[in-house]
């Protein structure tokens, strides 16, 4: 029991500071509760706690030419087997970077499921793909966000 | 200047100054009178003297963009607002009944009874946010306290306490009861006989127990002491069984559990501490008190698709959103507020490094819900009036209106205001699932009453917001470095403005003090053209 406890409450503090590190966006920013939840490790349940926020529930994102959340579903860009990584590592435009938010398999587990649900690429990307791109650093590509 | 006539009001007067002396000495005027004496904030620009017929396009109506609007016009300048939305006010917002709430994916009808309302952008203002102040009080905006601290709330954490919500008040004094214990026994031991003199231990020994509420031993213990800080198992009352029996204090590894220093931390930063303020009956007031001014000069529904300038002047290319009709509107200048968000994605005539500056600033997200109760049982049932009571859930916070106390009648909480995964997790409900699980988390507070006296509700996502896709700008410190001074340079005809071009992002002050930098440079600018 006492290492069992150790255990949790080192990891809830080490997911903490990393969910402090993202979440708090300024010191001085207004903000309310520090909502500290367990992000799924399943790349579904993912998607549904943390990307359909701005992606939409059916991937087919919103809003009109000039101010729009692009769709994942169908997106030929997403062939690319590095794209999707590199921008939930980096963030790209009005996006934020996601390397704080969820850990190296959930990133992995939902950029999986967004390939291979919304869209039919056959390739996983591997937690040594993250690593990878982590380590080269590349700059974040232009999209095909409609413009 | 000419007529004489005489002034008959405070008012009138201030009037007449205004037009005889122009803004800087109106605003002496009033200073002299004990109207704006809150500095720091030197006071508004009070620019003058524009070129005749020089113009300013004003992108965006919000504050930023309303507050630029109003100086410059002031100033001499013509100017024009182009806003894409059927209203102004930008992320200056209050939710009332019969109010419609459009979000990407929802259409939400507000069904709040009359007078109820909620803030779902800015809902306090520091005392030290002297720009909103000043306008407010220049423009007539009504302000009442807004009430930040309440140490009768609770604090909650899933893995503290098996679950069970805490009042702050027991949680911080457990606290600070056993760190001064603990650092009591460090000094007695000798442990920090290298680090304090001999006459500062005694003075720390003595301090830990007075602050610490410590027995004569240096032990923190239950005390009748220790009951007039952390309240009672029974209160003091009258006759017979008048005298109060204190409760027993949490133990330390269960302090530690709650975490209470980080709702400690939150309370001590600069911009949560009161005093606070908030306009009587809703946040929009400060935007309606700045659109009756500029209102005139707006045009509603106009989506900027291009923005482009040469050497004689701006154009924005737009498309109204009504009649899909495209359009353009040309000026000499140009204070551009869209969010960059928006901003982004629109094809825009600026230097390689202002696009990059807007492309590396994404913006967080968050989301608010407002429940409205059949009555105020959290005054009740729980004596809490006013403040917060912060959990961990989603949510992250349920908030007690500070307003209209003691009221019979249905009243408004504020049921969720988290960012990070809280705001992502809600954003991603439907709106009925938003307020389903708001009811659920917020039971944790007020298990007997949240559900059965739930009465209608209403959720915002910053993030499904058309408009602006997102709630505030992040910076970090490296982006900070990398791009700020690009995005905020005057850049040829064009300048930008907002809270994402301050260093008070998320906040009202940060878009009215990067308006008036904004405008200000804009104008010598255009004076030195």
């Amino acid at each position: 029991m006492p290492g069992y406890r150790l255990t949790s409450l080192f990891a809830g503090a080490l997911a903490l500071a990393a969910a402090i590190a993202f979440a708090a966006p300024g010191r001085a920013q207004d903000r309310g509760g520090a909502s500290d939840i367990a992000v799924a490790d399943e790349g579904r349940e993912i998607y549904e706690q943390i990307c359909q926020s701005c992606h939409m529930a059916d991937a087919r994102g919103g809003g009109v030419p000039g101010a729009m959340f692009p769709a994942l579903a169908g997106n030929p860009r997403l062939a690319d087997h590095d794209y999707a990584s590199i921008v939930v590592l980096k963030g790209r435009g009005g996006m934020p970077w996601f390397s704080g938010m969820l850990t190296r398999p959930q990133i992995a587990a939902v950029i999986n499921y967004v390939r291979g649900h919304f869209n039919a690429y056959p390739d996983a990307v591997t937690e040594a793909d993250l690593d990878r791109i982590t380590t080269a650093n590349p700059p974040v590509p232009d999209c095909n966000c409609g413009h | 200047m000419t007529e004489p006539v005489l002034p008959t009001t405070r008012r009138d007067l201030l009037s007449l100054i205004g037009k005889v002396g122009g803004g800087a000495a109106l605003y002496q005027a009033m200073t002299v009178m004990g109207h704006a004496a809150e500095s720091q904030f030197t006071g508004p620009p009070g620019l003058s003297g524009a070129k005749p017929g020089a113009s300013v396009l004003v992108l965006g109506a919000g504050l930023a963009g309303m507050l630029a609007a109003y100086e410059l016009t002031r100033a001499g300048y013509k100017v024009q607002i182009l806003e894409t939305q059927g209203r102004a006010g930008g992320r200056n917002m209050t939710l009332r009944g019969g109010d419609v709430v459009t979000e990407l994916g929802s259409v939400q009808k507000v069904g709040f009874a009359k007078g109820n309302y909620i803030n779902p952008g800015p809902w306090r203002i520091p005392h030290h946010h002297r720009t909103v102040l000043h306008y407010c009080k220049e423009l007539g905006v009504e302000l009442e306290p807004y009430i930040q601290n309440n140490t009768n709330a609770f604090v909650h954490r899933k893995a503290a306490f098996g679950g069970k919500p805490q009042r702050y008040r027991d949680v911080v004094t457990d606290w600070k009861g056993h760190v001064s214990e603990l650092l009591g026994k460090a000094l007695n031991a000798g442990a920090l006989d290298q680090a304090v003199t001999k006459e500062d231990k005694a003075k720390l020994l003595e301090a830990m127990r007075s602050w610490g509420v410590l027995d004569k031993n240096m032990a923190y213990v239950k005390s009748e002491k220790l009951g007039e800080q952390r309240g009672w198992e029974r209160a003091p009352g009258g006759g017979v069984n008048g005298a109060p029996i204190p409760n027993d204090p949490f133990s330390l590894s269960d302090t530690l559990d709650s975490k209470i220093w980080e709702t400690l931390g939150f309370f001590a930063e600069y911009v949560m501490q009161p005093a606070m303020f908030q306009p009587k009956g809703g946040m929009d007031h400060i935007g309606k008190a700045f659109q009756a001014r500029v209102g005139k000069l707006i045009r509603f529904g106009t989506r900027v698709t291009k923005i482009a300038q040469d050497e004689r002047g701006v154009t924005a290319s737009w498309t109204d959103a009504k009649t899909g009709a495209a359009g353009e509107t040309r000026a000499d200048w140009m204070v551009c507020t869209i969010p960059a968000t928006v901003l982004g994605q629109i094809d825009i005539q600026v230097s390689e490094a202002k696009k990059a500056a807007i492309k590396a600033l994404p913006y967080g997200n968050s989301v608010k819900i407002g429940l409205e109760m059949k009555r105020r049982f959290w005054e009740t049932e729980d004596a809490i009036y006013g403040g917060s009571s912060f959990t961990d859930q989603a949510i992250g916070l349920v908030s007690y209106p500070g307003h209209g106390a003691f009221s019979d009648g249905p009243a408004v909480l504020l049921g969720a205001y988290p960012f990070g995964v809280g705001a992502y997790i809600l954003a991603g409900m439907t709106p009925e699932k938003r307020i389903q699980a708001a009811l659920e988390q917020g039971s944790v507070f007020h298990p007997k009453h949240y559900k059965s006296e739930f009465r209608s509700g209403v959720s915002l996502a910053w993030s499904r917001m058309p408009w602006i896709l997102g709630c505030c700008a992040t910076w970090t410190e490296e982006s900070r470095e990398a791009h700020y001074q690009d995005l905020v340079a005057m850049d040829g005809r064009i300048v930008l403005a907002g809270e994402h071009c301050s260093y008070y992002g998320c906040w009202q002050e940060g878009a009215l003090l990067s308006s008036l930098d904004a405008i200000t440079r804009l104008h010598q600018r255009a004076s030195a053209a």
